[in-house]
Protein backbone atom coordinates (compact mmCIF):
# COMPACT_ATOMS: atom_id res chain seq x y z
CA UNK A 1 0.00 0.00 0.00
CA UNK A 2 1.31 3.41 -0.90
CA UNK A 3 1.02 6.60 1.09
CA UNK A 4 0.95 10.14 -0.41
CA UNK A 5 1.97 13.13 1.70
CA UNK A 6 2.55 16.81 1.03
CA UNK A 7 5.08 19.44 2.13
CA UNK A 8 4.71 23.14 2.90
CA UNK A 9 6.97 23.80 -0.10
CA UNK A 10 4.27 22.23 -2.31
CA UNK A 11 5.94 18.90 -3.07
CA UNK A 12 4.09 15.60 -3.03
CA UNK A 13 5.74 12.35 -1.96
CA UNK A 14 4.51 8.84 -2.55
CA UNK A 15 6.14 6.08 -0.52
CA UNK A 16 6.21 2.47 -1.76
CA UNK A 17 8.36 0.24 0.45
CA UNK A 18 11.52 2.25 0.99
CA UNK A 19 11.33 4.07 -2.37
CA UNK A 20 9.73 7.53 -2.40
CA UNK A 21 8.61 9.28 -5.61
CA UNK A 22 8.64 13.07 -5.38
CA UNK A 23 7.10 15.80 -7.53
CA UNK A 24 5.46 19.22 -7.23
CA UNK A 25 1.74 19.70 -6.64
CA UNK A 26 -0.88 20.93 -9.09
CA UNK A 27 -1.32 23.96 -6.84
CA UNK A 28 2.42 24.72 -7.22
CA UNK A 29 2.20 24.56 -11.01
CA UNK A 30 -0.79 26.91 -10.97
CA UNK A 31 1.18 29.43 -8.93
CA UNK A 32 4.28 29.11 -11.13
CA UNK A 33 2.54 29.36 -14.49
CA UNK A 34 4.06 27.84 -17.63
CA UNK A 35 7.10 25.79 -16.64
CA UNK A 36 9.86 26.05 -19.24
CA UNK A 37 12.89 24.58 -17.47
CA UNK A 38 13.52 21.80 -14.96
CA UNK A 39 16.75 20.69 -13.29
CA UNK A 40 17.01 17.52 -11.20
CA UNK A 41 19.50 16.35 -8.55
CA UNK A 42 22.31 13.97 -9.57
CA UNK A 43 21.57 10.29 -9.56
CA UNK A 44 23.46 8.63 -6.71
CA UNK A 45 23.67 11.84 -4.69
CA UNK A 46 22.33 12.13 -1.14
CA UNK A 47 19.77 14.80 -0.35
CA UNK A 48 18.74 16.05 3.09
CA UNK A 49 15.18 16.75 4.23
CA UNK A 50 14.14 20.33 3.31
CA UNK A 51 17.30 20.81 1.22
CA UNK A 52 17.21 21.89 -2.44
CA UNK A 53 16.93 19.04 -4.90
CA UNK A 54 16.22 20.72 -8.21
CA UNK A 55 14.94 23.86 -9.90
CA UNK A 56 11.90 24.75 -11.95
CA UNK A 57 11.60 27.92 -13.97
CA UNK A 58 8.57 29.59 -15.46
CA UNK A 59 8.76 32.36 -18.05
CA UNK A 60 8.74 34.72 -15.05
CA UNK A 61 11.15 33.32 -12.45
CA UNK A 62 13.17 30.42 -11.05
CA UNK A 63 12.09 28.43 -7.97
CA UNK A 64 13.94 25.80 -6.00
CA UNK A 65 12.49 22.33 -5.54
CA UNK A 66 13.01 20.91 -2.06
CA UNK A 67 13.01 17.31 -0.92
CA UNK A 68 10.51 16.61 1.87
CA UNK A 69 12.60 13.67 3.18
CA UNK A 70 16.26 12.57 3.20
CA UNK A 71 17.66 9.82 1.02
CA UNK A 72 19.71 8.69 -1.95
CA UNK A 73 18.57 9.69 -5.45
CA UNK A 74 17.97 6.41 -7.27
CA UNK A 75 15.99 7.52 -10.34
CA UNK A 76 15.26 10.67 -12.35
CA UNK A 77 12.43 11.59 -14.72
CA UNK A 78 14.40 12.76 -17.77
CA UNK A 79 11.17 13.37 -19.74
CA UNK A 80 10.33 16.49 -17.70
CA UNK A 81 13.81 17.90 -18.39
CA UNK A 82 13.33 17.31 -22.12
CA UNK A 83 9.80 18.74 -22.12
CA UNK A 84 9.10 20.80 -18.97
CA UNK A 85 5.54 21.61 -20.13
CA UNK A 86 4.66 18.05 -19.02
CA UNK A 87 4.90 19.32 -15.43
CA UNK A 88 1.94 21.65 -16.04
CA UNK A 89 -0.01 18.90 -17.78
CA UNK A 90 0.27 16.06 -15.26
CA UNK A 91 2.13 17.26 -12.15
CA UNK A 92 0.94 14.70 -9.62
CA UNK A 93 1.37 11.63 -11.77
CA UNK A 94 3.58 11.10 -14.86
CA UNK A 95 5.57 14.32 -14.30
CA UNK A 96 7.28 13.14 -11.10
CA UNK A 97 10.78 14.59 -10.52
CA UNK A 98 12.98 12.00 -8.77
CA UNK A 99 12.91 8.83 -6.64
CA UNK A 100 14.69 8.42 -3.34
CA UNK A 101 15.74 5.44 -1.30
CA UNK A 102 14.68 6.98 1.99
CA UNK A 103 16.82 7.05 5.14
CA UNK A 104 14.29 7.59 7.88
CA UNK A 105 10.66 6.63 7.42
CA UNK A 106 9.62 8.71 10.45
CA UNK A 107 10.32 11.88 8.43
CA UNK A 108 7.08 11.12 6.59
CA UNK A 109 5.16 11.82 9.82
CA UNK A 110 6.10 15.51 9.73
CA UNK A 111 4.26 15.98 6.39
CA UNK A 112 0.62 16.79 5.63
CA UNK A 113 -2.03 14.43 4.32
CA UNK A 114 -4.23 15.36 1.36
CA UNK A 115 -6.94 17.13 3.36
CA UNK A 116 -4.43 19.08 5.43
CA UNK A 117 -2.54 20.12 2.32
CA UNK A 118 -5.66 21.26 0.46
CA UNK A 119 -6.51 23.60 3.35
CA UNK A 120 -2.88 24.78 3.58
CA UNK A 121 -2.75 25.46 -0.18
CA UNK A 122 -6.02 27.36 -0.10
CA UNK A 123 -4.88 29.53 2.82
CA UNK A 124 -1.40 30.18 1.41
CA UNK A 125 -2.85 31.44 -1.88
CA UNK A 126 -5.53 33.61 -0.23
CA UNK B 1 1.04 56.47 -2.50
CA UNK B 2 -1.91 54.40 -3.66
CA UNK B 3 -1.42 52.27 -6.71
CA UNK B 4 -3.22 53.64 -9.75
CA UNK B 5 -5.63 51.72 -11.92
CA UNK B 6 -6.10 52.08 -15.66
CA UNK B 7 -9.51 52.48 -17.29
CA UNK B 8 -9.41 48.80 -18.24
CA UNK B 9 -9.05 47.58 -14.64
CA UNK B 10 -12.61 46.22 -14.51
CA UNK B 11 -12.12 44.46 -17.85
CA UNK B 12 -8.87 42.91 -16.60
CA UNK B 13 -10.68 41.66 -13.51
CA UNK B 14 -13.53 40.28 -15.60
CA UNK B 15 -10.90 38.50 -17.71
CA UNK B 16 -9.35 36.80 -14.64
CA UNK B 17 -6.10 38.77 -14.70
CA UNK B 18 -3.35 38.18 -12.18
CA UNK B 19 -2.18 41.62 -11.17
CA UNK B 20 1.25 42.98 -10.37
CA UNK B 21 2.31 46.44 -9.30
CA UNK B 22 4.28 48.07 -12.08
CA UNK B 23 5.51 51.68 -11.99
CA UNK B 24 2.81 52.55 -9.44
CA UNK B 25 -0.02 50.91 -11.41
CA UNK B 26 -1.99 47.72 -10.85
CA UNK B 27 -1.27 45.97 -14.15
CA UNK B 28 -2.19 42.50 -15.49
CA UNK B 29 0.85 40.21 -15.62
CA UNK B 30 -1.19 37.42 -17.22
CA UNK B 31 -4.73 36.14 -17.71
CA UNK B 32 -6.22 32.66 -17.27
CA UNK B 33 -4.51 31.02 -20.25
CA UNK B 34 -0.99 31.94 -19.19
CA UNK B 35 2.05 33.64 -20.67
CA UNK B 36 3.05 31.03 -23.26
CA UNK B 37 -0.45 30.80 -24.75
CA UNK B 38 -0.84 34.60 -24.73
CA UNK B 39 2.52 34.95 -26.46
CA UNK B 40 1.54 32.44 -29.17
CA UNK B 41 -1.86 34.06 -29.67
CA UNK B 42 -0.17 37.39 -30.35
CA UNK B 43 2.27 35.83 -32.85
CA UNK B 44 -0.46 33.86 -34.66
CA UNK B 45 -3.57 35.98 -34.24
CA UNK B 46 -4.06 39.26 -32.37
CA UNK B 47 -3.25 40.42 -28.85
CA UNK B 48 -4.50 43.49 -26.98
CA UNK B 49 -2.15 45.20 -24.51
CA UNK B 50 -3.23 47.81 -21.99
CA UNK B 51 -0.32 50.25 -22.03
CA UNK B 52 -2.31 53.10 -20.49
CA UNK B 53 0.30 53.41 -17.74
CA UNK B 54 2.72 54.83 -20.31
CA UNK B 55 2.98 58.60 -20.57
CA UNK B 56 1.29 60.51 -23.40
CA UNK B 57 3.00 63.87 -23.46
CA UNK B 58 1.59 66.50 -25.81
CA UNK B 59 3.83 69.51 -26.47
CA UNK B 60 2.34 72.35 -28.49
CA UNK B 61 4.37 74.82 -30.56
CA UNK B 62 5.61 75.68 -34.05
CA UNK B 63 9.10 76.29 -35.58
CA UNK B 64 10.64 77.39 -32.27
CA UNK B 65 9.58 74.13 -30.69
CA UNK B 66 11.18 72.11 -33.50
CA UNK B 67 14.47 73.98 -32.99
CA UNK B 68 14.33 73.53 -29.22
CA UNK B 69 13.51 69.82 -29.44
CA UNK B 70 16.40 69.29 -31.87
CA UNK B 71 18.70 70.52 -29.11
CA UNK B 72 17.32 67.68 -26.95
CA UNK B 73 16.72 64.72 -29.28
CA UNK B 74 19.24 63.33 -31.83
CA UNK B 75 16.62 63.50 -34.58
CA UNK B 76 16.07 65.40 -37.81
CA UNK B 77 12.75 66.80 -36.60
CA UNK B 78 12.66 69.56 -39.25
CA UNK B 79 12.11 66.88 -41.87
CA UNK B 80 9.77 64.72 -39.82
CA UNK B 81 6.51 64.71 -41.74
CA UNK B 82 3.12 65.29 -40.15
CA UNK B 83 1.87 62.12 -38.41
CA UNK B 84 5.21 60.33 -38.72
CA UNK B 85 6.98 58.80 -35.71
CA UNK B 86 10.58 58.21 -34.65
CA UNK B 87 12.15 56.15 -31.86
CA UNK B 88 14.50 58.23 -29.72
CA UNK B 89 15.94 58.92 -26.24
CA UNK B 90 15.99 61.57 -23.60
CA UNK B 91 19.64 61.82 -22.57
CA UNK B 92 21.82 63.45 -19.93
CA UNK B 93 24.85 65.60 -20.83
CA UNK B 94 26.90 62.38 -20.66
CA UNK B 95 24.52 60.72 -23.16
CA UNK B 96 23.15 58.46 -20.40
CA UNK B 97 19.59 57.41 -21.20
CA UNK B 98 16.84 58.90 -18.98
CA UNK B 99 14.19 57.23 -21.11
CA UNK B 100 13.53 55.76 -24.53
CA UNK B 101 10.46 57.07 -26.33
CA UNK B 102 8.45 57.43 -29.53
CA UNK B 103 7.97 60.98 -30.81
CA UNK B 104 5.28 61.76 -33.38
CA UNK B 105 4.74 65.03 -35.28
CA UNK B 106 1.12 66.09 -34.82
CA UNK B 107 -0.71 69.11 -36.18
CA UNK B 108 0.11 71.64 -33.47
CA UNK B 109 3.25 70.09 -32.04
CA UNK B 110 4.49 66.68 -30.93
CA UNK B 111 3.17 63.66 -29.08
CA UNK B 112 5.79 61.75 -27.07
CA UNK B 113 5.10 58.29 -25.63
CA UNK B 114 7.13 57.73 -22.45
CA UNK B 115 7.80 54.80 -20.15
CA UNK B 116 5.48 54.65 -17.13
CA UNK B 117 8.28 54.59 -14.56
CA UNK B 118 10.04 57.57 -16.18
CA UNK B 119 7.20 59.82 -17.30
CA UNK B 120 7.02 62.20 -14.33
CA UNK B 121 10.77 62.73 -14.31
CA UNK B 122 10.85 63.12 -18.12
CA UNK B 123 8.17 65.79 -17.85
CA UNK B 124 10.23 67.75 -15.31
CA UNK B 125 13.42 67.45 -17.34
CA UNK B 126 11.73 68.52 -20.57
CA UNK B 127 9.88 71.41 -18.94
CA UNK B 128 13.18 72.72 -17.62
CA UNK B 129 15.07 72.16 -20.88
CA UNK B 130 12.32 73.98 -22.78
CA UNK B 131 12.32 76.82 -20.20
CA UNK B 132 8.58 76.43 -19.71
CA UNK B 133 8.07 78.11 -23.10
CA UNK B 134 5.45 75.71 -24.46
CA UNK B 135 2.15 74.23 -23.40
CA UNK B 136 2.92 70.68 -22.18
CA UNK B 137 0.29 68.16 -21.13
CA UNK B 138 1.15 64.78 -19.64
CA UNK B 139 -2.34 63.55 -20.45
CA UNK B 140 -3.88 61.34 -17.74
CA UNK B 141 -7.29 61.61 -19.43
CA UNK B 142 -6.30 59.32 -22.28
CA UNK B 143 -5.72 55.56 -22.35
CA UNK B 144 -3.32 53.74 -24.66
CA UNK B 145 -4.23 50.36 -26.11
CA UNK B 146 -1.88 48.35 -28.35
CA UNK B 147 -3.16 45.68 -30.73
CA UNK B 148 -0.44 43.43 -32.11
CA UNK B 149 -0.17 40.39 -34.34
CA UNK B 150 -1.04 39.31 -37.90
CA UNK B 151 -4.83 39.59 -37.58
CA UNK B 152 -4.73 43.00 -35.90
CA UNK B 153 -5.04 45.04 -39.10
CA UNK B 154 -8.22 43.19 -40.10
CA UNK B 155 -9.70 43.42 -36.59
CA UNK B 156 -8.91 47.11 -36.05
CA UNK B 157 -10.04 48.02 -39.59
CA UNK B 158 -13.43 46.46 -38.86
CA UNK B 159 -13.79 48.84 -35.89
CA UNK B 160 -12.01 51.97 -37.20
CA UNK B 161 -12.20 52.23 -41.00
CA UNK B 162 -9.04 53.52 -42.67
CA UNK B 163 -6.36 52.29 -40.27
CA UNK B 164 -5.22 49.69 -42.81
CA UNK B 165 -3.81 52.52 -44.95
CA UNK B 166 -1.35 53.63 -42.26
CA UNK B 167 2.31 52.81 -42.94
CA UNK B 168 4.70 51.55 -40.27
CA UNK B 169 5.69 54.35 -37.84
CA UNK B 170 2.97 56.74 -38.98
CA UNK B 171 -0.40 57.68 -37.58
CA UNK B 172 -3.56 59.75 -37.89
CA UNK B 173 -6.69 60.97 -36.11
CA UNK B 174 -9.87 58.95 -36.55
CA UNK B 175 -13.39 59.43 -35.22
CA UNK B 176 -15.43 56.64 -33.68
CA UNK B 177 -18.78 57.26 -31.94
CA UNK B 178 -17.86 60.97 -31.68
CA UNK B 179 -14.58 60.12 -29.91
CA UNK B 180 -11.27 61.43 -31.26
CA UNK B 181 -8.81 58.58 -31.53
CA UNK B 182 -5.16 58.81 -32.51
CA UNK B 183 -3.86 55.60 -34.10
CA UNK B 184 -0.25 54.83 -35.02
CA UNK B 185 1.03 51.73 -36.79
CA UNK B 186 3.67 50.66 -34.29
CA UNK B 187 4.25 48.44 -31.32
CA UNK B 188 6.80 46.55 -29.32
CA UNK B 189 6.33 42.87 -30.07
CA UNK B 190 8.03 42.35 -33.45
CA UNK B 191 4.57 42.01 -35.02
CA UNK B 192 2.54 44.26 -37.27
CA UNK B 193 0.16 46.27 -35.12
CA UNK B 194 -1.20 49.56 -33.83
CA UNK B 195 -1.22 51.76 -30.77
CA UNK B 196 -4.51 53.52 -30.09
CA UNK B 197 -4.79 56.65 -27.93
CA UNK B 198 -8.35 57.40 -26.80
CA UNK B 199 -10.27 58.95 -23.92
CA UNK B 200 -10.43 56.99 -20.66
CA UNK B 201 -14.23 56.87 -20.71
CA UNK B 202 -14.27 55.17 -24.13
CA UNK B 203 -11.35 52.73 -23.50
CA UNK B 204 -13.36 49.89 -21.93
CA UNK B 205 -16.11 49.88 -24.56
CA UNK B 206 -13.58 50.12 -27.41
CA UNK B 207 -11.45 47.24 -26.07
CA UNK B 208 -14.49 44.99 -25.58
CA UNK B 209 -15.28 45.57 -29.26
CA UNK B 210 -11.81 44.34 -30.25
CA UNK B 211 -12.35 41.26 -28.08
CA UNK B 212 -15.70 40.62 -29.80
CA UNK B 213 -13.82 40.62 -33.12
CA UNK B 214 -11.44 37.90 -31.91
CA UNK B 215 -8.51 39.70 -30.28
CA UNK B 216 -7.47 38.61 -26.77
CA UNK B 217 -6.07 40.50 -23.79
CA UNK B 218 -2.36 39.87 -23.22
CA UNK B 219 -0.50 40.62 -19.98
CA UNK B 220 2.87 42.18 -19.22
CA UNK B 221 4.44 38.72 -18.91
CA UNK B 222 3.92 37.89 -22.58
CA UNK B 223 4.72 41.48 -23.54
CA UNK B 224 8.17 40.83 -22.07
CA UNK B 225 8.76 37.50 -23.86
CA UNK B 226 7.52 39.03 -27.15
CA UNK B 227 9.75 42.12 -26.97
CA UNK B 228 12.76 40.05 -25.93
CA UNK B 229 12.34 37.66 -28.87
CA UNK B 230 12.07 40.76 -31.07
CA UNK B 231 15.41 42.01 -29.64
CA UNK B 232 13.83 45.20 -28.26
CA UNK B 233 15.21 47.03 -25.22
CA UNK B 234 13.29 47.52 -21.98
CA UNK B 235 14.04 50.57 -19.86
CA UNK B 236 15.47 49.63 -16.47
CA UNK B 237 16.99 46.49 -17.96
CA UNK B 238 18.89 47.12 -21.21
CA UNK B 239 18.63 50.89 -20.85
CA UNK B 240 19.51 53.16 -17.93
CA UNK B 241 21.23 56.42 -16.99
CA UNK B 242 24.54 54.51 -17.08
CA UNK B 243 24.16 53.41 -20.71
CA UNK B 244 24.42 55.46 -23.89
CA UNK B 245 22.52 54.76 -27.14
CA UNK B 246 25.83 53.70 -28.77
CA UNK B 247 26.54 51.21 -25.98
CA UNK B 248 22.94 50.00 -26.26
CA UNK B 249 23.62 49.27 -29.95
CA UNK B 250 20.88 51.72 -30.97
CA UNK B 251 22.96 54.03 -33.15
CA UNK B 252 20.52 53.36 -36.02
CA UNK B 253 18.07 55.59 -34.14
CA UNK B 254 20.43 58.58 -34.18
CA UNK B 255 20.10 60.83 -37.24
CA UNK B 256 23.33 60.81 -39.33
CA UNK B 257 22.65 64.40 -40.31
CA UNK B 258 22.47 65.42 -36.67
CA UNK B 259 25.70 63.61 -35.77
CA UNK B 260 27.56 65.68 -38.39
CA UNK B 261 26.19 68.92 -36.95
CA UNK B 262 26.18 67.90 -33.27
CA UNK B 263 24.59 70.42 -30.94
CA UNK B 264 22.20 68.15 -29.07
CA UNK B 265 22.43 67.06 -25.45
CA UNK B 266 25.01 64.28 -25.20
CA UNK B 267 26.32 64.83 -28.75
CA UNK B 268 29.98 65.12 -27.68
CA UNK B 269 29.98 61.69 -26.02
CA UNK B 270 27.93 60.13 -28.83
CA UNK B 271 30.34 61.44 -31.48
CA UNK B 272 33.35 60.28 -29.48
CA UNK B 273 31.88 56.79 -29.02
CA UNK B 274 30.93 56.52 -32.69
CA UNK B 275 34.49 57.44 -33.73
CA UNK B 276 36.46 55.52 -31.10
CA UNK B 277 34.15 52.69 -30.11
CA UNK B 278 32.76 51.69 -26.71
CA UNK B 279 34.03 49.39 -23.95
CA UNK B 280 30.81 47.44 -23.56
CA UNK B 281 27.99 46.88 -26.00
CA UNK B 282 24.54 45.27 -25.98
CA UNK B 283 24.32 41.88 -27.73
CA UNK B 284 21.89 39.01 -28.22
CA UNK B 285 22.81 35.80 -26.35
CA UNK B 286 21.61 32.29 -27.10
CA UNK B 287 22.24 29.82 -24.25
CA UNK B 288 22.84 26.19 -25.29
CA UNK B 289 20.22 23.68 -24.23
CA UNK B 290 17.38 24.94 -22.05
CA UNK B 291 19.20 26.87 -19.33
CA UNK B 292 17.66 30.28 -18.63
CA UNK B 293 20.05 33.10 -17.74
CA UNK B 294 18.16 35.84 -15.89
CA UNK B 295 19.03 39.49 -15.38
CA UNK B 296 22.37 40.00 -13.50
CA UNK B 297 23.78 36.63 -14.63
CA UNK B 298 27.54 37.04 -15.07
CA UNK B 299 29.09 36.42 -18.48
CA UNK B 300 32.55 34.84 -18.91
CA UNK B 301 34.90 34.44 -21.87
CA UNK B 302 36.29 31.06 -22.99
CA UNK B 303 39.42 31.90 -21.00
CA UNK B 304 37.23 32.37 -17.89
CA UNK B 305 37.50 36.15 -17.44
CA UNK B 306 34.35 38.07 -16.54
CA UNK B 307 33.27 40.07 -19.59
CA UNK B 308 29.74 41.27 -18.84
CA UNK B 309 26.25 40.75 -17.48
CA UNK B 310 22.82 39.67 -18.69
CA UNK B 311 20.14 42.40 -18.68
CA UNK B 312 17.08 40.28 -19.68
CA UNK B 313 16.68 36.56 -20.07
CA UNK B 314 13.73 34.22 -20.38
CA UNK B 315 12.27 31.36 -22.37
CA UNK B 316 11.12 32.42 -25.83
CA UNK B 317 7.96 30.48 -26.74
CA UNK B 318 8.27 31.15 -30.51
CA UNK B 319 11.99 30.40 -30.57
CA UNK B 320 11.19 27.40 -28.35
CA UNK B 321 14.28 27.93 -26.26
CA UNK B 322 16.01 30.35 -23.93
CA UNK B 323 16.90 33.85 -25.15
CA UNK B 324 18.81 36.69 -23.49
CA UNK B 325 20.36 40.09 -24.00
CA UNK B 326 23.24 41.62 -22.13
CA UNK B 327 26.34 43.78 -22.26
CA UNK B 328 29.77 42.32 -23.04
CA UNK B 329 33.21 43.83 -23.64
CA UNK B 330 33.37 45.01 -27.22
CA UNK B 331 36.02 42.49 -28.32
CA UNK B 332 33.69 39.62 -27.35
CA UNK B 333 30.64 41.08 -29.10
CA UNK B 334 31.11 39.46 -32.53
CA UNK B 335 28.40 37.10 -33.68
CA UNK B 336 29.13 33.40 -32.94
CA UNK B 337 31.61 34.19 -30.12
CA UNK B 338 31.48 31.42 -27.52
CA UNK B 339 30.80 32.61 -23.97
CA UNK B 340 29.78 31.12 -20.61
CA UNK B 341 26.92 32.10 -18.31
CA UNK B 342 27.14 31.47 -14.57
CA UNK B 343 23.77 30.13 -13.40
CA UNK B 344 23.43 28.74 -9.85
CA UNK B 345 27.21 28.41 -9.50
CA UNK B 346 27.78 26.48 -12.75
CA UNK B 347 29.06 27.86 -16.05
CA UNK B 348 26.90 27.07 -19.05
CA UNK B 349 27.94 27.53 -22.69
CA UNK B 350 26.21 30.16 -24.86
CA UNK B 351 26.80 32.07 -28.09
CA UNK B 352 26.65 35.74 -29.07
CA UNK B 353 23.99 36.04 -31.75
CA UNK B 354 22.36 38.61 -33.99
CA UNK B 355 19.06 40.26 -33.05
CA UNK B 356 16.15 39.77 -33.29
CA UNK B 357 15.74 36.14 -32.20
CA UNK B 358 12.42 36.07 -34.00
CA UNK B 359 11.68 37.93 -37.22
CA UNK B 360 8.45 37.95 -39.13
CA UNK B 361 8.12 38.92 -42.75
CA UNK B 362 5.91 41.99 -42.54
CA UNK B 363 2.95 42.52 -44.84
CA UNK B 364 3.57 44.54 -47.99
CA UNK B 365 3.79 48.27 -47.52
CA UNK B 366 4.75 47.92 -43.89
CA UNK B 367 8.34 48.40 -42.74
Amino acid sequence: MSEVKYSKEHEWIKLEGEIATIGITKHATEMLGDIVFAELPEKGSNVEKDGTAGVVESTKAASDVYTPVSGEVVDLNQSIVDDPSKINQDPENSAWFFKLKIKDKSEMDTLMNKDEYDIFAKESSA
Amino acid sequence: MDTKKTSLYQLHQDSKAKFVEFAGYQMPIQYAEGIVEEHRYTRNHSGIFDVSHMGQLFIYGQEDLVDDLERIFPLDLKNLKLNHSKYSFLMSDNAGIYDDLIITKIKDGFLIILNAACKENDYKILKELLNDKYKMILDEERSLIAIQGPKSVEILESVIQGVENLNFMSGNWFTLDDHNIYVTRSGYTGEDGFEVSLTNEFADRFTRRLIDKGAKLIGLGARDTLRLEAGLCLYGHELSKDKTPVEANLKWAISKERILKGNFIGSDIITKQLNHGVNKIRVGIKPEGRIIAREKTKIYSESNSEIGEITSGTFGPSVNGPVAMGYVENKFSKKDTKIFLEVRGKKHPATICGLPFYKKSYVKGVN
